[in-house]
């Protein structure tokens, strides 16, 4: 086996515990979409365009809500916007790649492969071949995301309304969470932000999301130069 | 205008991390970008939690004979011991079809 294939199967392999979550919540993504009464080929193209369960919920709830395109589309984005730290902090073990490279393995890029390769990188800074690592980890899950969302679509046509299966959007975002209410900061921003979306879920154009995490964020931000500021 | 929306927000998530991985470099970051970047969970996804329990299809708060937020806390106190997505989900889905049907 070349070292090519090796580093491509060592992401998949090593990606696989990852991908027991994604399975269901791929699935929940594709009923969900039926059930807003999306086309299967829209639900579809979610997650091949967009491509990230958390930011493709939030689509498909705020658009089928009749929030405006400019409002979907930046809640989207403040949603996918944890992935700005992914990419820069693979920027210094990928800088020397060509183009195309960067372009593939940008749209690969998850939270779960991210998880897997930051491990392999620290451990092998100098293997020239490290990125098919990347590529296996990010390929796998994105092959597995695209069939979970598919099953997802047929099952929704198939599963009744009563089940009410639209209660698994904040069922999935509550086990997203559940690694950060142990912490006190974190904790009072959870609170503070699911607060300001129930005070402000009926201000103009559905932008309780975006109003809410943008608070909650200056929040965050004031209590980490406090806390740094006790530090000194 | 679907379409549109689902390409723009394609491109948007795609550039933000292609953008990071060819020009940002989190050694030459400022420390308090990469520690507010990781509130960004904390600080968005409560505003999708709260109002899919507490708000139901009229738009209305829903506190009284609402399945929803008991099914929330056992599914958020076995998510918190358990550390595991699935039986988060499980728990509450379990839960909530339990005080609803029986």
């Amino acid at each position: 086996m070349s070292e090519k294939l090796k580093l491509f199967s060592k992401g998949i392999i090593d990606i696989l515990p990852l991908l027991i979550p994604v399975v269901p919540f791929g699935i929940i993504l594709g009923a969900i979409g039926v059930e807003l009464n999306f086309s299967p080929l829209e639900i579809f193209a979610t997650s091949f365009i967009i491509f990230g369960g958390a930011s493709q919920i939030v689509f498909l709830q705020l658009f089928s809500s009749g929030a405006t395109s400019l409002i979907t589309i930046s809640s989207t984005f403040v949603v996918n916007s944890r992935h700005l730290l992914y990419g820069a902090s693979f920027s210094e073990y990928l800088k020397n790649l060509s183009l195309g490279w960067k372009i593939l393995l940008s749209y690969l890029l998850t939270d779960q492969a991210y998880a897997v390769s930051n491990i392999y990188f620290e451990k092998n800074k100098n293997d020239v071949l490290k990125h098919f690592y990347l590529l296996g980890a990010g390929f796998f899950l994105w092959f597995i995301w695209q069939i979970s969302t598919l099953i997802g679509i047929f099952l929704g046509s198939i599963v009744p309304e009563k089940l009410g299966l639209s209660y698994t959007i904040p069922l999935t975002f509550i086990a997203l969470l559940v690694g950060y209410f142990r912490k006190i900061d974190h904790l009072i921003i959870i609170l503070l932000s699911g607060s300001l979306s129930i005070i402000l879920y009926n201000a103009p154009l559905k932008s309780y999301i975006i109003l809410s995490s943008f608070i909650s964020l200056s929040v965050a931000l004031i209590m980490i130069i406090f806390k740094k500021g006790k530090n000194r | 205008m679907i379409w549109y929306g689902i390409i723009i927000s394609g491109v948007l998530n795609f550039l933000t991390k292609f953008i990071s991985l060819s020009y940002f470099d989190t050694s030459k970051m400022h420390p308090r970008v990469k520690q507010i970047l990781s509130y960004v969970p904390s600080a968005v996804f409560p505003a999708i939690i709260f109002p899919g329990i507490l708000i139901d299809g009229n738009g209305t708060l829903e506190i009284e004979n609402n399945p929803k937020i008991l099914a929330s806390i056992m599914a958020l106190i076995i998510g918190v011991f358990s550390r595991n997505i699935i039986a988060t989900i499980l728990t509450g889905l379990a839960a909530y079809w339990f005080i609803i049907f029986i």
